[in-house]
């Protein structure tokens, strides 16, 4: 099978920075602003990613020469549908408290844009190896996405990580310093536009320092 | 009747304003980071996910209802008619699938018929029609549905035809609602000295928390609004006590609006 493309390496390596699914290509935005309020349902809602677009790559990498172009998008769905359903039968068993915190958000990883986008774009495309490197790479770069959404937001709300009271904060006046909104619904946007212009303004000043006579 | 007809209103102004789709529960960002450029096109895709979403709360609703919520009466039959015993039928693990099928279909429906009547609405709508099938408002309605039918034990609480079509609807004016407003700022903000890294999406999603902030002035009206219709209607004055509380966050939208401006 002649694959021309990106290796399995350069596509793991892809997904984690250069092609970041969050800050980057802005993708399954629904669960980055949904699940971030704490660290936990925010790794929760990763692992879930992560397992449903694994699976779901494979499979779509595994029939892709029988796939008929128009009913491709379909096909994806379905897949990625049966994985969802899997995923959320399995934390309805075993993590009962914090698949209920998630709520409808499990589900809508049917509709989540990422997986389906890397379906279209590595899986009906190129090899397993390939694919499930492909997969493996963006779960990670998402997973660090939502991390450093969760935590700063976690941190700001409520002065603990994981659920874990961060040190500074113990004691008698921690209550006055929690910032309530980021645990909010306008604090996911705020956070989130924040993250995305600090991202932005990295990148550009890194570009400056490498290649200046680009710039100009 | 009037009981009914009050828990319709409230679970309308829930949807489409207090628990805004876009604003509160996240779902349908893609649209509103993508479309929200222009007051008309954000419009016509407003339209478009209200038209979709309350076809396929009609199918979904009778799907769950009668094929695949535990118990279900027309699977059960069929279940008991082949298999000769009176056990019941749970095919709630066949939901998800089925959903994203009605959607699907729907969408494909709504498509066809468009464009075969109304040539000129088809062609503004472009590619956001197919678009659809992946917006996650269509999928999270059908979840609600399936959580109040499929999820609700005690049969007279269970969601009717009525209330999950209302649920829809509503959700879908409110988020032609927020994607309208958004467009409304950014085409304002089109013509603002912006720092360079937040171009595009980083303002945007500033811009939509400062609305975020706004709609959640919303919160609590629906419990003082229960108090005044649930029983029935006490006095003038409170009603309009009520709807004077509901003033001021719309105020404040405007107000967030035009100072980002």
């Amino acid at each position: 099978m002649p694959t021309d493309g990106p290796t399995p390496l350069e596509r793991f390596i892809n997904g984690i920075l250069p092609e970041n699914p969050v800050y980057r290509q802005l993708l399954g935005m629904c669960p980055v602003l949904a699940v971030t309020s704490s660290m936990k349902n925010a790794m929760t809602m990763a692992g879930a990613v992560a397992f449903v677009l694994i699976c779901a790559n494979i499979i779509v990498s595994l029939i892709r020469n029988r796939l008929q172009p128009h009913l491709r998008i379909l096909v994806f769905t379905l897949t990625i549908a049966t994985f969802v359903t899997i995923a959320d039968r399995v934390l309805a068993a075993f993590m009962y408290s914090t698949s209920k915190e998630l709520g409808p958000y499990i589900p809508l990883i049917i509709v989540n844009c990422l997986i389906i986008c890397r379906c279209e774009v590595c899986a009906s495309k190129q090899g397993v190896t390939t694919a499930t490197f492909d997969a493996v790479g963006q779960s990670l770069g998402f997973a660090i996405g939502l991390a450093t959404m969760a935590s700063m937001r976690e941190l700001l709300a409520n002065g603990s990580w994981f659920g874990i009271e961060m040190f500074w904060l113990e004691g008698t006046a921690s209550e006055k310093y929690r910032w309530a909104l980021m645990g909010l619904p306008p604090g996911a946007f705020f956070s989130l536009g924040i993250l995305l212009g600090a991202v932005n303004w990295i990148t550009s000043l890194k570009k400056k320092k490498c290649s200046p006579q680009l710039e100009g | 009747m009037e009981k009914y007809l009050a828990e319709l209103i409230l679970i309308a102004i829930g949807a489409a304003i207090i628990n805004n789709f876009v604003l509160i529960y996240f779902v349908g960002i893609c649209p509103f980071l993508g479309v929200s450029r222009r007051v008309d096109m954000a419009f016509g895709m407003g339209c478009a996910v209200t038209f979709v979403i309350s076809i396929a709360a009609i199918l979904s609703w009778a799907f769950t209802y009668y094929i695949l919520q535990p118990g279900a009466p027309l699977a059960t039959d069929i279940y008991q008619a082949l298999s000769g015993t009176d056990q019941k039928s749970d095919l709630s693990i066949l939901n998800y699938i089925i959903y994203i099928f009605v959607i699907a279909a729907s969408v494909q429906l709504v498509e066809m018929y468009v464009r075969k009547f109304f040539p000129v609405l088809y062609k503004s709508f472009g590619v956001f029609l197919p678009l659809i099938t992946t917006n996650c408002a269509i999928l999270f309605a059908c979840l609600e549905i399936m959580k109040h039918v499929s999820g609700e034990p005690n049969q007279a609480l269970k969601w009717g035809l009525g209330e999950s079509l209302t649920l829809a609807f509503f959700g879908g004016v409110g988020f032609t609602i927020a994607i309208v407003v958004m467009a409304g700022i950014r085409e304002e903000l089109d013509l603002c000295d912006v720092p360079k890294p937040l171009r595009g999406a980083g303002i945007t999603l500033l811009v939509a928390g400062i609305l975020a902030m706004a709609f959640m002035g919303f919160t609590g009206v629906n419990k003082n609004l229960k108090k005044k219709i649930t029983p029935p209607a006490k006095t003038q004055a409170e009603a309009g006590q009520s709807a004077g509380k509901a003033e001021p966050p719309q105020n404040e939208i405007a107000a967030g609006g035009r100072e980002k401006v």
